[in-house]
């Protein structure tokens, strides 16, 4: 008896692995993921570093030192149509970049999770009203919407922030809807409600834990569409305006040298697109490290 | 089925009223009145409340509303204030352009899309699935007018084998089927394809790999069927959903050309919108976004009605 018990002991007993750790560790052994996270923290660090690693300033140009050539003695990348630092402005161009593309997919996700578990958790006609009202959102599409909504509202920063939160909205609000109707009728919620737990508590404790995980892979796929468009809304003049860097602005006054220094006007591009695809491919790598169904 | 065409038809009008309503506040979110754009700067006071007056703005917003959408369904969305044309005839020119440019590249897409999608969910993790999945991530993940803007500077400022900008050599505001005219929308449409190319390839790729997991492709092929008589039944399984994928894409290509079209000066409902932004030429921005999400709506319904009718089991769910 005594073995058995000296036996039993003797098993090492470990804790389980939390859900987030599991994550963590599916994530770290997903190569395309990884890369795509160290780029995005490569770009972010540089944006948010640019006054101490910049080799030159984002405003001060030179006319006579114009469209400079990739690799020109002191322009690494080049110099713009006015004679600025192209690696320099890419460099800065980040700060602007990021935000607009960033913050409206940030209030879309606490507006429009919020809207979604409530039309959820209530149900019942309001549920349906505030459906409808989204439908109706749906029949635009995305760039139509968010062209037309700066193009009224005017050109300007906030104003594109506005437009792109009000087209995220919609599409959060219905994944946030859709997983807060599923979990709202199964029992382990019915079971908290008999045992008296306010709507607060089943929300934070019940609803929350199930929902934010979509809506968080979601929102992390959403910055790569947010990113395009943004930068889209400053290269048609809608967003952010000259003389600040800014990758879309920047493609857009760069066209004018497409036939003079090509390589220098595809560069921002190159910003763009560096940015969406890793948003993209650690969005993907997420979906899957936290087994969320798509 | 007449039924459910019904049902359907019906749930569209909810959405399409919500849809002229948004388009209607369209006008009403710009600071000021529509008006302020266009009356001159030296106006008094009077001037412009008797402006207000003649064009309705003095009147509550539902009875504006009101007026409005009876003219729009009497085929008038106003006057351009920048042309003084009729809204409805500058958008009617410029929707046939951009329904020729949006098809041409959704048939590219498609084409290529279902067959890399097809390639990939049959031979599932080889090299050839990882390079469609990397096309496909591509094709969602790049800034298509950013794309615009390198092909140019390929095929046209270094090879000079196509036209930059502009639907035909006489720099005239129709593209028509003809050799010379198609050289000038090669570029823009491969362009405008990349987005459902890369959509589509992953919508058939899951497709094709979850119909060759089911149980009856194993009867078939345990009964002895030919892999081409398997593929024909995975084709059949694969097209209302694929189709469907198409015929929504069309829409979002219809309604999002605005940057490509501006890339490539191509003169269509993008080109329109562009000016009309920058001229604040607001009735000509609400009719054409009305325009195109009414279009959008419309193909919705039709792409949902044409699917239930090739797979029955849809309208049974």
């Amino acid at each position: 008896m005594a073995a058995i018990a000296d036996a039993l002991t003797r098993v090492p007993v470990k804790a389980s692995r939390g859900y987030w750790t599991g994550v963590v560790a599916r994530l770290a052994r997903d190569p395309t993921a990884m890369v795509a996270l160290t780029i995005i923290l490569v770009i972010v660090a540089a944006a948010i570093l640019a006054p101490l690693i910049a080799p030159a300033d984002p405003y001060k140009g030179s006319m006579i030192r114009r469209l400079r050539p990739i690799g020109f003695p002191g322009y690494p990348l080049g110099s713009d149509e006015l004679g600025r630092d192209m690696l320099t402005r890419l460099i800065y161009g980040g700060r602007l970049s990021l935000f607009i593309g960033v913050a409206p997919v940030i209030c879309a996700f606490v507006i429009g999770s919020s809207v979604g578990i409530f039309a959820g958790y209530l149900g019942g006609r309001i549920n349906t009203l505030l459906m409808r009202i989204i439908d109706v959102f749906f029949a635009f599409p995305s760039v139509l919407l968010a062209i037309a909504l700066s193009g009224a509202l005017g050109a300007g920063i906030f104003n594109s922030i506005v437009s792109l939160t009000i087209v995220f909205v919609p599409q959060i609000a219905r994944v946030a809807e859709s997983v807060t109707t599923q979990i709202r009728s199964r029992d382990y919620v019915e079971a908290a409600r008999i045992s008296g737990a306010g709507p607060v508590t089943i929300v934070r404790v019940h609803v929350l834990g199930n929902v934010l995980g979509p809506i968080f892979v979601y929102a992390t796929g959403l910055i790569s569409v947010s990113m395009i468009l943004a930068s889209g809304l400053s290269f048609l003049g809608l967003g952010v305006k000259p003389p600040d860097p800014e990758w879309g602005l920047m493609l857009n006054t760069l066209r004018t040298a497409i036939y003079t220094q090509p390589l220098v006007a595809a560069l921002p591009g190159v910003m763009i697109f560096l940015t969406s695809i890793s948003f993209n491919l650690f969005s993907d790598g997420l979906r899957s490290a936290m087994e969320v169904k798509q | 089925m007449p039924l459910y065409i019904l049902r359907r038809v019906l749930y569209v009008l909810p959405v399409a009223i919500g849809v002229s309503i948004i388009c209607f506040l369209l006008v009403h979110l710009a600071p000021g009145d529509p008006l302020t754009a266009v009356m001159p700067i030296d106006a008094t006071a009077e001037q412009q409340a008797e402006m207000r007056r003649a064009y309705g703005f003095d009147q509550p917003l539902p009875i504006q509303y009101g007026i409005w959408l009876w003219k729009v369904l009497h085929g008038d969305l106003g006057n351009s204030i920048a042309t003084g044309r009729p809204v409805l005839a500058e958008v009617r020119r410029a929707v046939g352009n951009t329904l020729i440019l949006a098809s041409v590249a959704t048939v590219i897409g498609f084409t290529f899309g279902t067959f890399f999608g097809f390639v990939a969910g049959y031979f599932r993790n080889s090299p050839l699935d990882k390079a469609a999945s990397a096309l496909s991530v591509f094709g969602v993940s790049v800034p298509h007018y950013w794309l615009g803007i390198v092909l140019v500077i390929i095929f046209s400022a270094q090879l000079g084998w196509l036209p930059p900008t502009g639907a035909g050599p006489d720099g005239s505001g129709n593209w028509r089927p003809d050799l010379e005219h198609l050289r000038y929308i090669i570029l823009p449409a491969i362009t405008m394809s990349v987005i459902p190319m890369g959509i589509i390839a992953r919508t058939v790729r899951a497709l094709v790999a979850e119909i060759l997991a089911q149980e009856f492709v194993q009867a078939l092929r345990a009964k002895g069927l030919s892999e081409w008589g398997v593929f024909k039944h995975v084709v059949t399984n694969a097209a209302p959903t694929a189709l469907a994928v198409m015929g929504l894409q069309l829409g979002y290509l219809l309604g999002g050309s605005i940057l490509i079209e501006t890339v490539f000066a191509w003169p269509g409902t993008g080109f329109l919108l562009n000016a009309a932004i920058f001229q604040r030429d607001l009735p000509l921005l609400q009719g054409t976004i009305l325009v195109l999400a009414m279009f959008f709506v419309m193909l919705n319904l039709v792409v949902d009605v044409f699917q239930t009718a090739l797979d029955p089991r849809i309208q049974r769910s």
